[in-house]
């Protein structure tokens, strides 16, 4: 009798799942700019997909070619080329793959370690909260592109450093937005019924109060991925980001500033790639804000 | 009121100290000899040694630390290992070109972005509102070193109107930086200002005026605009550290002789202590701006004043 009904429960819950995630997507799809968004960031996940395959790197990407240089657009070239005779076209194209990968792996990196150090600090409190968030306000009060250009400044350029500064400066956010959401559904009454019938508290953070506090997640995920890209692009535009001669959108900028008298079509592209990136992943962003959490609108 | 500046002062020090320890951490990871980049490559070992000792490089992170924490209070950021003059001295000469151009840009940023989001909010869903909200989107998407080339590339180069790079001619050379920054922040001010003002003349206190028979602009101005900004104040107080990283990268670009640039090329020469005397001095100053933010809080809004005694 008790199996029955525990069963029935069981697809009652997966239904209403199903149902709540068909709702989310239809308020996303209701809202036209999301959807530009999410049209944009597929286009552009597309093109860090098919660019690596499609252009050769060595021939392609990073080959110089002196008897090609500051070639203003034209059909050949219809970015135009920089200064050591590269296609800007290609370089900025194949730069998406660089930028959009180290934003998803710094923030899955973070989003991990954010995980673990919110959900611990939110659902145990006292003590383990007070420790935890004290530290992560420490690393609050640094700005985090400071936070970034000093841990690059100190442990070198390289994309595994670039990682782990962009990491380190996004973990208090998430832990911050964890930790709240947490703290929201702790002494819900599922939690508690899962607490009386003895499931462990790792199980209980991660089956019955992650999945209830995701929609702020979601988004701060979003968000943070433009955040990274953006700051990315800033450090590589100082010397402190990608190393050359890998194309990256900052490096290609501050690589025109020389030439911004004559050659100013050099400046153009590249920074169009990074706002637009941006724009899309914020209205995508918004979106799914207002999609997951209707009472906010 | 004085107790509660004095309270949050003291609160002050452990984030502090604890920023100053992450960051002397951060930096002691640095690969290479401090000696060896004074001395040059071609040293003799005896030599860097004798330096080592005499810098005290051999003692351990605590005790090189402390001794840090302990010249950081008497106000001195250590020596130069380029220059060898102290960092103090370069950071506080630069300092007051960081600080014009962070106030500013705020200024540039408060005077584009209320107009937009007060007039966005009352003509809500209209032409301009659309308009108004796409400029702020703008602001979030672009780059501050993009949108500094660009106006480089238009009022410097094809109109002449203001210099290229640097600070000598005064206002003139002002402007430009003061934009790209400013454009920055105020696309996140005018998102705010709209909503809360969306927000505020909804309420039943606008209704009465409103059926008082006030003018409209004296009912914005007079009634909802007060209540209006205390998200707005929330926001500028939150901006203020991305704007203390956008200033480092807009000093780049226009070669504004600042902290943030000077910690570029410190960064650049590989000098440790330079890099580290910029960053403290501006982690400080965040810290003090954010108590500032939450006392300027305390005169828009008497509710938080209360909870000040």
């Amino acid at each position: 009798m008790n199996n029955v009904s525990a069963v029935t429960e069981n697809e009652q819950i997966s239904v209403k799942k199903k149902s709540q995630f068909a709702d989310v997507w239809k308020r996303l799809c209701r809202n036209k700019t999301a959807v530009l968004g999410l049209v944009i960031v597929i286009l552009l996940v597309l093109i860090g997909i098919l660019s690596p395959i499609i252009f050769d790197y060595e021939t392609q990407v990073i080959k110089t070619d002196y008897s090609n240089t500051l070639q203003p657009p034209s059909a050949a070239h219809p970015f135009g080329t920089d200064e050591m005779g590269r296609d800007i076209m290609i370089r900025t194209l194949y730069a998406t793959s660089t930028s959009l990968s180290i934003g998803v792996v710094t923030v899955i990196v973070a989003l991990a370690a954010g995980l673990v150090l919110g959900s611990a600090s939110g659902y145990f409190g006292g003590k383990v909260d007070m420790i935890i968030m004290r530290i992560m306000d420490i690393f609050l009060a640094i700005p985090g592109t400071l936070l970034a250009i000093c841990i690059v400044a100190s442990l070198g350029n390289s994309i595994t450093n670039l990682v782990i500064a962009q990491a380190v400066s996004a973990i208090p956010k998430f832990a911050r937005v964890v930790r709240g959401a947490v703290m929201t559904v702790r002494d819900s009454e599922y939690v508690e019924a899962a607490r009386a019938i003895g499931a462990k508290d790792t199980t209980i953070i991660f089956h019955d109060v992650l999945p209830n506090s995701l929609a702020p997640i979601i988004v701060q995920t979003t968000l943070e991925v433009a955040t990274v890209i953006l700051s990315i692009a800033g450090l590589s535009f100082i010397g402190l980001g990608i190393p050359a001669p890998r194309p990256e959108w900052g490096a290609m900028l501050s690589g025109s500033r020389s030439y911004i008298r004559d050659y100013s079509y050099m400046c153009m592209f590249p920074g169009l790639a990074i706002m637009i990136t941006i724009l899309s992943l914020n209205l995508l962003g918004d979106g799914l804000r207002d999609a997951l959490d209707p009472r906010l609108r | 009121m004085i107790k509660f500046i004095i309270k949050r002062l003291v609160a002050l020090i452990p984030v502090l100290l604890g920023v100053t320890l992450l960051v002397f951490f951060i930096l002691d990871l640095a690969p290479g000899d401090p000696a060896k980049t004074i001395l040059g490559e071609q040293a003799r070992p005896e030599d860097i040694a004798a330096l080592r000792e005499e810098m005290g490089l051999n003692d351990p992170f605590i005790v090189r630390y402390g001794r840090y924490m302990f010249d950081l209070v008497q106000g001195d950021l250590g020596t130069s290992y380029k220059t060898r003059d102290p960092v103090g001295e370069e950071v506080w000469a630069r300092l007051p070109n960081t600080i014009t151009l962070a106030l500013t840009s705020t200024v540039v940023a408060i005077l584009l972005a209320l107009p937009l989001g007060i007039i966005a909010a009352i003509k809500q869903n209209t032409l301009f509102d659309g308009i108004s909200m796409f400029i702020s989107l703008l602001g979030i998407s672009m780059p501050v070193f993009w949108m500094g080339l660009l106006l480089i590339l238009f009022f410097s180069v094809k109109l002449g109107w203001f210099p290229v790079a640097g600070a000598d001619q005064g206002i003139k050379s002002l402007v430009l930086p003061s934009v790209a920054l400013g454009f920055m922040h105020m696309a996140a001010i005018a998102r705010t200002t709209r909503s809360s003002m969306l927000e505020t003349i909804r309420q039943d206190y606008i209704r009465t005026v409103r059926a008082k028979g006030l003018p409209e602009h004296e009912i914005i101005t007079d009634h909802a605009l007060r209540n209006a900004l205390i998200p707005t104040t929330t926001v500028i107080g939150l901006q203020i550290g991305q704007m203390l990283g956008g200033s480092v990268l807009t000093e780049s670009v226009f070669a504004w002789p600042g902290i943030g640039r000077y910690m570029i090329q410190s960064i650049q020469g590989r000098d440790i202590p330079s890099v580290m005397g910029c960053i403290i001095v501006f982690a400080i100053g965040f810290a003090l701006i954010n108590l500032l933010v939450d006392l300027i809080y305390g005169f828009i809004d008497p509710r938080i004043k209360a909870q000040y005694k």
